[in-house]
């Protein structure tokens, strides 16, 4: 008999892994997570961590050869393994490398935090199966969330592995722009190295957890705190309300500003932060924070729209009346006139759910004392703002708040609100001390913010012939307990409700409703998604109406350069979506024709059907200053280094900034060195949404650019048709046979530490809306549409997305491999808002109740670039994030109204939405009904 | 404590003294949260008589702490394929790569994939203590929603399934709302097998996710009994079928649609074994 090998896991266990084929012998709990100890122990941080719970893949690791979630893994169970993460994948070679270099040349990475998962799991399929099919590389990779690409271009990267060439060289100066050029971040995340928000932390650092609300709405009180501490001698402090040095307030808009760091007496949804546990890791880690003294006093909870502006209802902000925090109006013309004159009129009333961002990364982040200011280091889509609420916060001039905005793993709205950075911010300022803070995957869920969930009514009417007349749309948005994003949401929405058509007689008003749960704020397209998927299930039920193919009808009544938008501006240029309509035109055809035939030849349950919808989109903030400034500076060695303040989140702005830049200087993209968002390095950029960087930022970087050319050139005396080169020491201008050098070892350097500095702002030209929301709300707006082909499974309800074709008019494509990442990874959300994605508060906080798309339920995607370049953008660019995601949903509702002849009035169309409205149509049918 | 027998012996023995029974981790790291684990826990993962599949003439017995990606990839009899179709369905290959057959029975989640497939082979459990083992049917260990009949001393050390239908065909239908690392909407496992004279022999059926613990329908079983193997043979199951059943609303569906589904889920089930014996 031999007796159990016995280790305390509260000491530690000595334990010895084979780690990339290195030998290292480390002490760990013995039950520690093998993920902590890769990342904390190891300092290997390219293994993620997402969700703790086996939900996610991110920190998917080999063991002997086997990917498994090392966050699953006892680190005591790996002992004497061979474990091998993104780190070591180079060491595997040559199946990682070129398994790498086709992530890059096929964008496969965007934000990069799924990338090593992804790498990690598909180096083990490659090694046993060197030539999968796409089956195959679908199961070896269906344990691996990712949340921008869309997957496809994984999928086709992990399917190139054996045999492609390198990555286009970079390009010669001056063609840059439209050339699919690697990512100049990719390297990094293809590698593990880049740095999310939870991979660095200063030595010493404290760690911080936050104490939240399990109810709705409750009062709360907080028993002895002096004893609690006294208790629990690791605890260094406890942090509540009164200990915010300044405001206790933040919110994106300053004038509607109201969420406090801390609530005070008063919880106002679950998962609200009320205090902070701070002290040494150890301690704060095994804290039982149900133990915490505070004494909760439910309340009742306003949980919907309808609760919220009932008669009586209790008030969520006693200063806002009726629970309303915000009205949109846009009206234009009779409507109720043309509604009855109208030849025909179809209405519909319409329902979303809240949806969760579910960035693959959760928010984290440190901040750190220096000298009389802070600095807070964590993934952040808003650096500047964040300066600003922070300062506020700790009652410190912004220029003594630093914001070094890490990579971000994923974003799509939700980090351009505050999370951990005024809890590390508060902490770190009181102890002087470095705090950090990693919001677990249920915290993350349950606290940061959501798309609005949306109740919307609403009329059209045409003439017999299929012009639109008019249009009449009424949405409310449950907005939660705090403003956030919801004034923009409700301000966006009635501009963009009426679809890129012409709709002269037009009245939308929109409504964000208070409500005791967790904030809506931005996501993706604030508002626009929701309202495009009543406004494009209305306009087919209006082309059936008068008998119009739905596309046709759409392409009859669709916006051109010189029509009237329904706030009376006209575009004058750049107006693309009638060609985006016509290029799905022969999809389109042969589509109904497919779906038709197998409709025909197959036997009940199987349907398929074809649905198209359109989408405008404005880039930038509505009617409202969002300036960029860029700064590029030139150094004797001859390298330009481009401050480059927008931040990336996976979309490619450091990418395609860099490009513009260099074409409009005429300087080669590898001469660009990058900054980033850091405030103390970099002019602000504003904030990374509304589709605004490579339109904004990229306009200011390119009269950056033109502006560094047209002082060398005054400096060389030569004239703008001179070709520029650059090298070391010295700038050659050559022209007509002859050169102009300029010696950059003789001249100064300026306070910038360059020869020579360029920096312009570039702000877009909009004008204010009337009371009745007419003006020129938006400078540019990009177009798109999409084409859904769908089989409903009509026994089951449901859905298999067969094939998406999106036509997209980006003015000018700057990087069309970026573009159609943005395309992939749109039609992939748009897919789950329309058939899985919804979030009960308080029920499923996790990756496995809230479903997003895996790698097997996106199909095939073909995107068609469409170029009606508007003059305002750099080289006639406009954006495309969020234009990417508008169409999907409504097209995929469409096609199931086409497959099944029902409409789906509530989204998700989950599949016992889709059963219970088949078996409701067929009851209403009567009995006799097939 | 944190212990590491190699032999299940030592393990029954640690355990006599009380702790948490670790094998794959897939269920136990996800229950602890963002907090380190606590108290004795034993770790089964290295005992070697606990891993492997062993087909004898009369029966297939599964160690315990064997993983769903070693069931996927066994040669196995053919009543067992519904088995293994199970396994590539929990969760993804890293979860296949670490949950054992002994953590989703132990687990006894009303929606544990590995349930109905070993329901439909009458499956019992063997569970081992420091006083010695004791077997039961697989339905008698599951009482409840993450209830079993294991004792706190014992060891869920093997899975047998007695073979005497082992050339019947046997079918498992996943229905989620998405594909890959879904927790299921309801599941049906189906196993037919054809007497002399053509017809229907043995039938069983199982469903999990529409009640406390996954269910033999054995009313639907008699009544399919004898019936001709056609096209028809789907169309016999009926909702007073599902009687055994008690759906719930929840997140990823409704009670009624759980009700209406499975019965799909059934026929297809049964259509698909009854071509295979065709």
């Amino acid at each position: 008999m031999s007796a159990p090998s016995i280790m305390d896991q509260h000491t530690v266990a000595r334990l010895t892994f084979v780690v990339n084929g290195r030998e290292v012998w480390i002490s760990s709990p013995p039950a520690a997570r093998l993920s902590k100890v890769l990342r904390e122990d190891l300092g290997l941080t390219g293994t993620k961590v997402g969700c703790d719970a086996g939900d996610c893949g991110a920190c998917t690791v080999l063991i002997d050869g086997t990917p498994v979630c090392s966050c699953l893994v006892a680190a005591s169970q790996a002992d004497g393994c061979q474990i091998t993460t993104v780190e070591g994948l180079k060491h595997r070679a040559p199946v990682f490398d070129r398994l790498q270099k086709c992530f890059l040349a096929r964008g496969a990475a965007q934000c990069g935090i799924c990338t090593p998962g992804m790498l990690v799991t598909a180096t083990a399929l490659l090694e046993r199966n060197p030539a999968p099919t796409e089956t195959e590389v679908m199961d070896a990779l269906g344990g691996v969330l990712c949340r921008c690409t869309g997957y496809r271009k994984i999928i086709s990267a992990v399917l190139a592995a054996n045999g492609v060439g390198d990555p286009p060289a970079s390009p010669p100066a001056g063609s840059a722009v439209g050339q699919r050029l690697v990512r100049l971040d990719g390297q990094r995340k293809a590698e593990g190295t880049e740095i999310f928000g939870a991979d660095e932390t200063p030595a010493k650092a404290l760690l911080l957890r936050a104490i939240r609300s399990p109810y709705h709405h409750a009062r709360f009180s907080f028993e002895d705190i002096g004893s609690y501490l006294a208790a629990h001698p690791g605890v260094k402090a406890v942090f509540c309300a009164q200990d915010v040095p300044g405001r206790n307030c933040f919110g994106v808009i300053p004038p509607f500003a109201d969420q406090p760091v801390f609530a005070q007496h008063e919880a106002r949804f679950r998962g609200e932060a009320v205090a902070a546990v701070v002290g040494e890791e150890e301690v704060i880690e095994r804290l039982d924070l149900s133990k915490f003294p505070v004494t909760w006093e439910e309340r009742t909870a306003l949980t919907t729209i309808e609760e919220s502006l009932a008669a009586g209802a209790s008030l969520v902000h006693a200063n806002r009346p009726d629970n309303v925090l915000v009205r949109g109006r846009v009206v234009r013309g009779d409507v109720d006139q043309a509604l009855a004159c109208a030849d025909a009129v179809v209405e519909g009333e319409y329902e979303t759910s809240f949806v969760e961002h579910a960035c693959i990364e959760p928010e984290a982040g440190f901040a750190r004392p220096v000298g009389d200011g802070i600095e807070v280091q964590a993934c952040t889509q808003s650096p500047y703002m964040d300066r600003a609420d922070l300062a506020a916060i700790l009652d410190i001039p912004p220029e003594r708040v630093r914001i070094i905005p890490t990579a971000v793993g994923g974003g799509f709205g939700s980090k351009l609100d505050l999370s951990v950075q005024p809890f590390v911010a508060v902490a770190a300022r009181h102890l002087n001390q470095p705090v950090k803070m990693i919001y677990s995957r249920v915290e993350s869920i349950m606290s940061t913010t959501k798309r609005h969930p949306a109740r919307i009514r609403a009329r059209a009417g045409a003439t017999r012939d299929g012009k639109l007349v008019a249009m009449d749309l009424a949405a409310d948005f449950n907005t939660g307990a705090y403003a956030s994003w919801g004034p923009t949401v409700a301000a966006r929405v009635p501009v963009h409700g009426s679809g890129p058509y012409v709709v002269p007689h037009y009245r939308a008003l929109t409504r964000a409703i208070h409500t005791h749960l967790v904030p809506a704020g931005a996501f993706r397209g604030f508002g626009v998604p929701q309202c495009t998927i009543a406004q494009e299930q209305l306009y087919d039920d209006l082309a059936d109406r008068v008998g119009m193919d739905r596309l046709e009808f759409r392409i009859l009544n669709a916006l051109s350069d010189d029509s009237l938008t329904v706030t009376g501006q006209v575009l004058g240029e750049g107006v693309g979506i009638r060609q985006c309509f016509e290029a799905l035109r022969p999809r389109w055809t042969a589509a109904r024709a497919e779906a038709a035939a197998f409709n025909l030849a197959a036997t009940i349950p199987f349907r398929r059907g074809a649905g198209v919808a359109g989408m405008w989109y404005g880039c930038g903030s509505t009617s409202l200053p969002n300036p960029s400034t860029i700064r590029i500076g030139l150094k004797r060695d001859g390298r330009i280094v481009l401050h480059q303040g927008a931040v990336d989140i996976g979309q490619g702005s450091n990418t395609i900034i860099a490009q513009i830049c260099a074409d409009a200087l005429g300087a080669p993209f590898a001469q660009f060195d990058l900054l980033s968002g850091d405030t103390a390095i970099s002019p602000d950029c504003g904030k990374t949404s509304a589709s605004r960087q490579t339109f904004v930022t990229g306009k200011a970087a390119y009269l950056a650019g033109r502006a560094l050319r047209k002082r060398l050139l005054e400096i060389a005396g030569a004239c703008d048709r001179a070709t520029l080169t650059f090298q070391p020491g010295r700038v050659v201008a050559m022209e007509s046979g002859e050169s102009h050098a300029v010696d950059l070892s003789v001249l100064p350097l300026d306070h910038n530490g360059y020869v020579l500095t360029a920096e312009t702002t570039f702000d877009p030209p909009t004008t204010p809306l009337d009371e009745n929301g007419q003006g020129n709300p938006y400078a540019v707006y990009g177009f798109g549409a999409h084409l859904a082909e769908v089989e409903v499974d009509t026994e089951l309800g449901t859905v298999r997305v067969l094939r998406i074709t999106a036509a997209h008019d980006v003015g000018q494509a700057i990087n069309p491999t970026l573009i159609e990442g943005q395309v992939e990874g749109g039609v992939a959300q748009g897919l789950g808002m329309a058939l899985m994605e919804e979030f009960t508060p308080g029920k499923g906080e996790n990756l496995h109740d809230y479903l997003i798309p895996t790698i097997g339920d996106i199909p095939h995607v073909e995107t068609i670039l469409i170029e009606k370049p508007s003059s305002v953008g750099p080289f006639g660019a406009k954006g495309v994030g969020e234009q990417a995601v508008i169409p999907t949903a409504p097209a995929i509702l469409n096609a199931i109204h086409d497959a099944i002849g029902i409409r789906l009035r509530k989204v998700p169309a989950t599949p016992d939405r889709i059963r219970a409205a088949i078996l409701a149509a067929r009851r209403s049918e009567g009995p006799h009904a097939g | 404590m944190f212990l590491r027998p190699t032999t299940l012996y030592d393990a029954t023995r640690a355990l006599a003294a009380g702790g948490q029974v670790l094998a794959g981790g897939t269920d136990f790291f996800p229950a602890l949260g963002s907090c380190p684990a606590n108290g004795t826990i034993i770790d089964v993962s290295r005992i070697s008589e606990l891993r492997g599949i062993r087909v004898a003439p009369d029966h297939v017995r599964i160690g315990g702490a064997t993983t769903w990606s070693e069931i996927a990839s066994a040669p196995l009899p053919r009543c067992l394929n519904a088995l293994r179709s199970a396994a590539r369905e929990v969760g993804a290959v890293q979860v296949q790569n670490r949950g054992t057959i002994a953590g989703n029975l132990c687990n006894a989640s009303p929606a544990a994939d590995g349930v109905p497939p070993l329901l439909i082979l009458n499956a019992e459990v063997e569970l081992a203590s420091a006083d010695g083992r004791r077997r039961l049917p697989l339905r008698e260990f599951l009482v409840g929603n993450r209830k079993t009949q294991r004792r706190p001393d014992e060891i869920l050390s093997a899975v047998i399934l007695p073979s005497n239908l082992s050339d019947a065909p046997s079918v498992f239908l996943k229905l989620g709302a998405r594909r890959y690392l879904v927790i299921s909407i309801s599941m049906v496992a189906a196993l037919l097998s054809r007497d002399r004279d053509g017809l229907v022999g043995t039938a069983r059926i199982a469903v999990g996710a529409c009640s406390a613990t996954a269910q033999r329908l054995t009313e639907l079983e008699r009544d399919l009994a004898g019936q001709p193997l056609g096209r028809e043979l789907g169309s016999i199951a009926a909702p007073r079928h599902l009687a055994p059943l008690s759906p719930i609303d929840d997140v990823r569906a409704t009670a009624a649609y759980r009700r209406d589904a499975t019965l799909t889920l059934i026929r297809r089930a049964l259509h698909s074994c009854a071509e295979a014996l065709a």
